[in-house]
């Protein structure tokens, strides 16, 4: 394939109406030898993955970059860069992962504008990153984000693991979504090796995700009233969340199933009784958070501060390829669940919740909205479990085999692109959260707004800094 | 705002129910116990993440809530470490985060304390040790013990608040090293 196959392909996904939903690079920086630069799409009949081999070599350009068709490629190219020596034509040649240059962050002048250095330390119990704002006033004019202190050598550290066991590292590339990652990694090595896991093993999976998407979203709903100066709101959705973690780890033994998915199935089972238990547990969780909506929707401050605030438009997050909760409370009609399912989706049929207004109380909104329906979801996997088997052997793919894995997390789709090595090592991995294409979008969103509403804009996306910095 | 009264008071005071566990109290209790020996006021704490995956700071989020009573045995979470006396490290600690880390530790007032927590804060975890080398190139610099002294390093993956709650009270209770 040719440079100009690569952009053409890049085109003709963007002119049907597909997204870039990854892009990553192999090779090894500073090495040379064989690399290759990859482009994962979202297209209507599924995913569509694209190689393109590289030639590294120099400060030449390796390949066109795809900044100008899709803007969120930027930041994913730099980081190619700057982990497998790929190096894309985007003139923006900075350091996104190594840290150990200068940075000179876009400077916004004019009479009265100031600056603002916000981390990587943050006051909350919060990730790591820095944010730089330019200010006029308490009105930001600009928001430019650094980010990549968690960085941890991620995708190297899957090469240096056994391929049957590198589901945990999977699960910890973001902590909060290791559910969606380790079944993502499990997706990809089940279809490589041929193995076809068993039904209650699905449904048990299903059941591990939308409990995630709860937990997450209870805690989300909770921090956004406090945020917004609604401590009851924090205590009553933290009380909750505890609620359902301790169900949780009645249930499977751990709080945040971390170690829940494992190749081939589940690692445990789910007693009847236990079961349900759990269903009753999900089922008072979600009768309290209807009853705490109307509170908030009722509560003039919350309305004030969520209402306009923090908005990124429907147009806007189409161009920049705004993905999975943040995209659907700005009218981008994507749910991985609904769209491109896989087992048990298509038979559980959730519903998407769209809202188009863009502001914190649509982000609000599409939280509340997905919760009750995971209630709905955890209500019938529960009650409808398939007998038999939660765990099947799997054997290590043949080296040379590659794999995808793609599930709807609480944030959005997480996407996995996987490949074998001789002996049942893994040749490269590349994890890939939707927070990549959502991140930029924060930075239009504060655009306008005052200083003191970005803590509550920020918690209304609530991204990943570990999922992206890998 | 009647709806939000009812709600409250049909709820009621969580945090001393069923739920928060035998150890649980008894925890509280010594930790009340000592702070209040030790300090004469509330222990602030101060979190640094080094590097984590982000499911540490979903237990230590969650220690904040009714059911653990934080507050209650004397323990606050201040915003600068120059106000705090103990420094709760999630970790591995990754390269671009080791020099904010030591300056994090540098801005901590003496004496002071550093409670370690979760499998990579005490070994590196499933990150690896391996960039503990020194001269390593590694993105990963592995325990936070190789980066800043630590008084008390806590296990688990996450370890739970119940756990961290007691690495804590390991720490105040044995005092800086």
């Amino acid at each position: 394939m040719s440079g100009e196959d690569w952009l053409r392909s890049a085109h003709d996904v963007a002119a049907a109406g597909g997204r870039l939903l990854s892009l990553w690079g192999s090779g090894e920086s500073g090495v040379t030898g064989e690399a290759a630069v990859y482009a994962a799409y979202l297209t209507e009949p599924g995913v569509l993955i694209i190689e393109m081999s590289v030639e590294p070599s120099g400060e030449l350009d390796h390949y066109p970059g795809l900044e100008g068709i899709f803007p969120a490629a930027s930041r994913m190219q730099r980081a190619a860069f700057d982990i497998s020596g790929v190096r894309s034509s985007d003139p923006d040649r900075r350091f996104w992962l190594r840290h150990d240059a200068a940075y000179p962050f876009v400077r916004v002048e004019g009479e009265g504008v100031h600056e603002i250095a916000v981390g990587p330390v943050h006051a909350g119990t919060i990730e790591p990153g820095h944010f730089r704002f330019s200010v006029v006033g308490e009105k930001v004019l600009r928001l430019e984000e650094r980010l990549g202190y968690t960085h941890k050598g991620i995708e190297r550290r899957f090469t240096e693991l056994p391929i049957l066991e590198a589901h945990r590292l999977a699960a910890r590339v973001s902590g909060d979504s290791a559910v969606a990652f380790s079944w993502a990694y499990c997706q990809a090595l089940e279809a490589m090796s041929g193995c076809l896991i068993p039904r209650r093993a699905v449904w048990l999976r299903a059941a591990f995700l939308e409990l995630e998407r709860i937990a997450n979203h209870l805690g989300d709903l909770g921090a956004l009233g406090n945020d917004a100066g609604f401590a009851f709101g924090l205590t009553q959705f933290s009380r909750l969340k505890e609620d359902l973690l301790r169900g949780v780890s009645a249930a499977f033994g751990q709080r945040y199933l971390l170690d829940a998915i494992v190749p081939g199935g589940t690692a445990g089972d789910l007693s009847a009784a236990a079961g349900r238990a759990l269903a009753d547990t999900v089922a008072s969780v979600c009768r309290e958070s209807a009853e705490l909506r109307t509170i908030y929707d009722e509560h003039s401050g919350l309305r004030d501060r969520f209402t306009g605030t923090g908005c990124v438009a429907p147009e806007l997050a189409a161009r920049l390829g705004v993905l999975g909760l943040v995209g659907r409370a700005s009218g981008q009609s994507l749910d991985a669940r609904v769209d491109l399912p896989c087992a048990p989706y298509q038979e559980l049929a959730p519903a998407k919740m769209l809202q188009r207004g863009g502001d914190v109380a649509a982000r609000v909104s599409v939280r509340f909205d997905e919760l009750q329906e995971s209630g709905r979801l955890l209500a019938r996997i529960l009650g409808e479990l398939p007998s038999g088997a939660h765990v099947v052997p799997i054997e290590a793919p043949a080296a040379g085999a590659f794999g995808a894995g793609l599930i709807e997390g609480w944030r959005g789709p997480a996407f996995l692109a996987l490949e074998a090595g001789p002996g049942g090592s893994i040749r490269r991995c590349h994890p890939h959260d939707p927070s990549w294409q959502n991140w930029p979008a924060l930075e239009h969103a504060i655009i306008g707004n005052i200083v003191p509403d970005f803590p509550l804009i920020n918690k209304s996306f609530n991204l990943t800094y570990s999922g992206v910095d890998l | 705002m009647l709806r939000t009264l009812r709600k409250i008071g049909s709820i009621g005071l969580v945090s001393e129910a069923a739920p928060a566990t035998d150890e649980l109290l008894r925890l509280r209790r010594a930790l009340d116990a000592r702070t209040a020996a030790i300090l004469g006021r509330a222990l602030c704490i101060r979190h640094v993440d080094a590097g984590s995956c982000n499911g540490c700071e979903l237990e230590i989020q969650a220690l904040h809530n009714p059911y653990y009573n934080l507050e209650g045995c004397n323990i606050r979470f201040v915003a600068s470490p120059r106000h705090a006396d103990l420094l709760l490290v999630t970790g591995p600690v990754s390269a671009n985060m080791e020099a904010a880390l030591k300056r994090t530790y540098e801005a901590t007032p003496d004496p002071k304390l550093v409670v370690a927590i979760g499998d990579c804060g005490c070994s590196g975890g499933i990150f690896g040790e391996s960039g503990a080398r020194p001269g390593s190139d590694r993105a990963c610099r592995g325990r936070v013990s190789n980066v800043i002294p630590v008084d008390v390093a806590v296990p688990g993956c996450p370890p739970s608040p119940t756990r961290i709650l007691a690495g804590i009270l390991t720490a105040i209770s044995r005092g800086p090293a």
